[in-house]
């Protein structure tokens, strides 16, 4: 990389270049240092408020958070020393004394295994420290969709500054202080009667599992592993990119994908929760024909040229012209070019239409 | 829409116009309130005071059907305080003189009157927008579900072309489509005027093109709509082929609706649930469901993406791609003998000047939003840098017109149908979610306080509602989200059929169907 083009800082002892306003957070970071953090989240705000991702900088007495600190030309930064990883384990052993537990199930958000990463990664001694814990779960709120969970919390604020930030919708907020710190809603009600709308966007920054899941843990016993497929949302115009949690043959699950063209990480309450239409029992799983006035299952042979077969008959008692399509603005493409492609090449007409005029 | 998701964040100015994007939209919105946290100032006109109208800047509730007068006024505001841009006026656009005569009749007074909103708001409107740096419009379909869609339409292009927000980033005209893949049937020519692309059916280039592709002569002529067809439906059409649409539910005068279906000789259904539709079908074929189904789709704006399978199909369930040509094969056409999504796709690119240069493999990542002309071509995210499809843009010289019925003796009501956020059209996949009960477990009729006291009905208690072509009893709810005379409800539930009663008139270029307006009673009961 040229040095002589920008400003540059000296990041354990290489030059890197930088662009003017970033973090040295973001400058580590990008030249594949693994700093630590449990309240980033490159779509908020920096917030300083985990302090794990402190690093040295020379002519500096104390370590500064990387996350709000800017890079300045021939800034001198030590990214991992053994009093910063020190620094770091302790502060891990501190948050994780406060928590239930540290590992937690994956289906409990995208985010949710950040903090047992690092608690692998830093081999935190058990029982260091004990004492008084901040945050208390909301057993009574019964909605279906968020566990809220704050014994597993550790005030990072992700949830909060999500809603606020990006969703816009300042459902939830911090209460208190120290110990006495609590996520809540205004009046301290429950979810459904505050202004969240369940998009889940605080469930998938959470990086303890304090926020999860709920639909996604009912699968919590399948034995299979989980497996993710990128895919899109299947319902709004917008198009959000999601990952579709499955185990096995079963779809447990949607996560938004956080760098989706389309939404960044959001998805509503639809996208989010909304997926287990796919596996309903009321699903069609045999083809039907009218028998007797009566819809019974069929062949795929016996359907297709029963369908085939009513086509014919009204082309040869009424015309082409008797015969009218409607394509899905549900399906994908290949089924409305296949169906139009049906009605002009096959009778050579245009009576074809989607949905779009409903 | 005219410009790209992203840009939602970009612009000074923010107009929405017949769109309740925090419930149907809801990610689209959450850039809209980025926007606005950045210091953008945002203008909404709506008839309900919905969660848009509350973060606005400036809220503009309307009467229902009249959005022309509205923009008819903030068109002669602009050009009365000398807004115009005349450079693009100049450059991109024709007609502009006539407009600007036809205009100066229309003052915000006049619209006042009309749309029940003060005069001096519809002027802050129009010189708000007009003096934007980048002015943005987007709507859905509170602008296109009336008789008078493309007068809407064509009235927020009036403004558009007037002050020049559009073909730059952050500003443009952007109609926010509904469904995840709405854009893409019109895109593969599931339209009886367009072949694949847009590429007109009456235009004998196209029909000698695809005639020769096809092997066999086509029509020329545009196809009936789907609100035709369904008109003449047991008499000049005998056999519909439904794919994916529950008809019955979605769409006005429901009773009309099924009645035409059940007087076809034959009804073939492709869906993945037996819905009220499919009910009524001769043959019903199970196709595969999201996340059972490779395959690709365009968002609202032009992003072209894949769906991948991530479980195998229930059942016997197929991908619709097959079944059509299964049934193709049975009729004996040629054409149809793909082995995979990917082949359709790429037959579609290849026939497709907005897709050519596209393929299968290209738009693994969703990078690429049409027009994408060729190979070396990198996309189109914002439309009319340049220039408009048609060379110039075209001032239209729109009149208000009344909606098809209007409010009488008999139908007092302002009856207005949309969406809620926690469910989807008809319910078939929504409403066999779990959980979603838990915070929408019935249909409810939003009527203002003062109404539920006037009309002597009881909140929280059952009503009768009536139109002209039918009745439904449904639950009210007192909420100041609703204006005084207006009312609203979803369509979603099958138990509260509210179709029975929409269904007053229809757009006469478009024939969508006047969803937004219906003149009701509401009577307890």
């Amino acid at each position: 990389m040229s040095t002589t083009e920008g400003p540059t800082i000296e990041l354990d002892g290489e030059v890197v270049a930088y662009e003017p306003g970033e973090t040295l957070y973001q400058i580590a970071t990008r030249a594949r240092r693994e700093v630590p953090t449990l309240c980033y989240d490159p779509r908020l705000e920096a917030f300083g408020g985990c302090r794990l991702c402190v690093v040295e900088v020379e002519g500096i007495r104390n370590p500064v958070a990387s996350c709000t600190t800017q890079a300045t030309p021939g800034m001198k930064v030590r990214s991992s020393t053994p009093a910063l990883e020190g620094h770091r384990r302790t502060i891990l052993e501190l948050v994780a004394s406060e928590n239930r537990q540290i590992e937690v199930d994956p289906l409990s958000g995208h985010s949710s295994g950040e903090f047992a990463a690092l608690a692998r990664r830093y081999e935190l001694r058990p029982g260091r420290f004990a004492g008084r814990k901040s945050g208390a779960s909301r057993h009574d709120d019964d909605n279906p969709f968020i566990l809220r969970d704050y014994d597993q919390c550790i005030s990072c604020y992700r949830c909060v500054r999500v809603c606020a930030e990006r969703e816009g919708d300042y459902a939830i907020s911090v209460v208190n202080r120290g110990f006495a710190t609590q996520i809540s809603t205004e009046f301290g009600g429950l979810l459904k009667d505050s202004a969240c709308t369940f998009c889940g966007q605080c469930v998938q920054t959470c990086p303890t599992g304090a926020l999860a899941d709920r639909k996604a843990l009912r699968a919590v016993d399948l034995p299979e592993p989980i497996a993710k497929t990128r895919s899109v949302c299947t319902y709004c115009g917008v198009g959000c990119s999601v990952d579709i949690v499955t185990k096995g043959e079963r779809v447990v699950g949607v996560q938004p994908a956080m760098d989706g063209p389309a939404n960044l990480g959001a998805l509503c309450i639809k996208g989010q929760f909304a997926f287990d239409f796919v596996q309903h029992d009321d699903r069609l799983k045999t083809p039907l024909v009218r028998r007797d006035g009566e819809l019974v299952p069929a062949s795929w042979d016996e359907a297709l040229d029963r369908a085939a077969a009513g086509f014919r008959a009204v082309v040869d008692q009424h015309g082409p012209e008797a015969l009218y399509a409607i394509a899905s603005g549900r399906a994908p493409h290949e089924a409305s070019y296949a169906l139009q492609k049906l009605m002009r090449a096959g009778w050579g007409l245009n009576h074809i239409d989607n949905c779009s005029r409903a | 829409m005219s410009n790209p998701l992203a840009d939602m964040e970009k612009p000074d100015v923010i107009f929405c116009i017949g769109t309740n994007m925090t419930e149907c939209h809801p990610v689209a919105a959450t850039r809209l309130k980025r926007a606005l946290a950045a210091g953008a100032r945002m203008i909404v006109a709506d008839p309900r005071r919905i969660r848009l109208a509350e973060i606005a800047d400036l809220y503009l509730p309307i009467r229902v059907g009249s959005d022309v007068a509205l923009l008819l006024a903030m068109a002669h505001v602009i050009e009365r305080e000398g807004l115009v841009d005349q450079d693009f006026v100049a450059e991109r656009t024709e007609g502009f003189a006539a407009f600007r005569d036809h205009v100066r009749a229309f003052t915000p007074e006049w619209a006042a009157a009309i749309c029940g909103v003060p005069a001096a708001d519809i002027e802050q409107a129009a010189i708000w927008y007009a003096s934007a740096e980048r002015g943005a419009i987007y709507y859905t379909l509170g602008i296109t579900e009336h008789i008078c869609g493309v007068d809407n339409v064509q009235s927020l292009s009036n403004l558009v072309l007037m002050t020049g927000h559009i073909g730059r980033e952050g500003t443009g005209i952007n109609p926010m489509r509904g469904q995840n893949n709405i854009q893409g049937a019109g895109d593969c020519g599931a339209l009886p005027n367009n072949y694949p692309g847009f590429q007109p059916v009456d235009d004998p280039r196209n029909q000698e093109k695809f005639s020769k592709l096809w092997g066999r002569e086509i029509s020329a002529e545009r196809g009936p709509t789907k609100v035709t067809a369904l008109a003449g439906a047991g008499d000049r059409f005998r056999a519909f082929l439904i794919a994916g649409e529950n008809t019955v539910v979605s769409d006005p005068d429901r009773a009309h609706c099924e009645h035409a279906l059940r007087s076809l000789d034959h009804l073939v259904v492709i869906d993945i649930f037996p819905t009220e539709t499919a009910m009524l079908a001769d043959v019903v074929l199970p196709a595969t469901s999201w996340a059972e189904t490779d395959g690709v789709c365009t968002n609202t704006e032009r992003r072209v993406q894949r769906l991948r399978a991530a479980v195998p199909p229930i059942g016997m369930a197929k991908p619709d791609w097959w079944i059509i040509a299964q049934l193709a094969k049975r009729l004996g056409f040629a054409g149809f003998d793909w082995t995979g999504p990917d082949q359709v796709f790429n037959e579609l690119c290849s026939v497709s000047p907005i897709y050519a240069g596209l393929d299968w493999d290209r738009i693994d990542r969703g990078e690429y939003q049409w027009p994408v002309p060729s190979r070396d071509h990198p996309g189109t995210p914002i439309l009319h840098e340049g220039s408009f499809p048609r060379g110039r843009g075209l001032f239209k010289q729109v009149t208000l017109r009344d909606p098809a019925e209007v409010v009488d003796a008999d139908y007092p009501v302002w009856l207005t149908t949309g969406r809620r956020l926690e469910s989807y059209h008809t319910r078939t996949q929504t409403g066999r979610a779990a959980g979603i009960d838990y915070l929408l477990p019935e249909e409810v009729l939003e009527v203002h306080p003062d109404d539920v006291a006037a009309w002597r009905l009881v909140d929280g208690e059952k009503a009768r509602m009536s139109s002209p072509r039918g009745s439904v009893t449904i639950r009210i709810k007192a909420t100041r989200r609703s204006p005084r005379g207006t009312v609203f409800c979803s369509f979603s539930f099958d138990d509260t059929p509210v179709n029975l009663l929409t269904g007053s008139g229809y757009d006469p270029i478009t024939q969508t169907a006047e969803l937004k307006v219906c003149p009701v009673r509401i009577e307890a009961i």
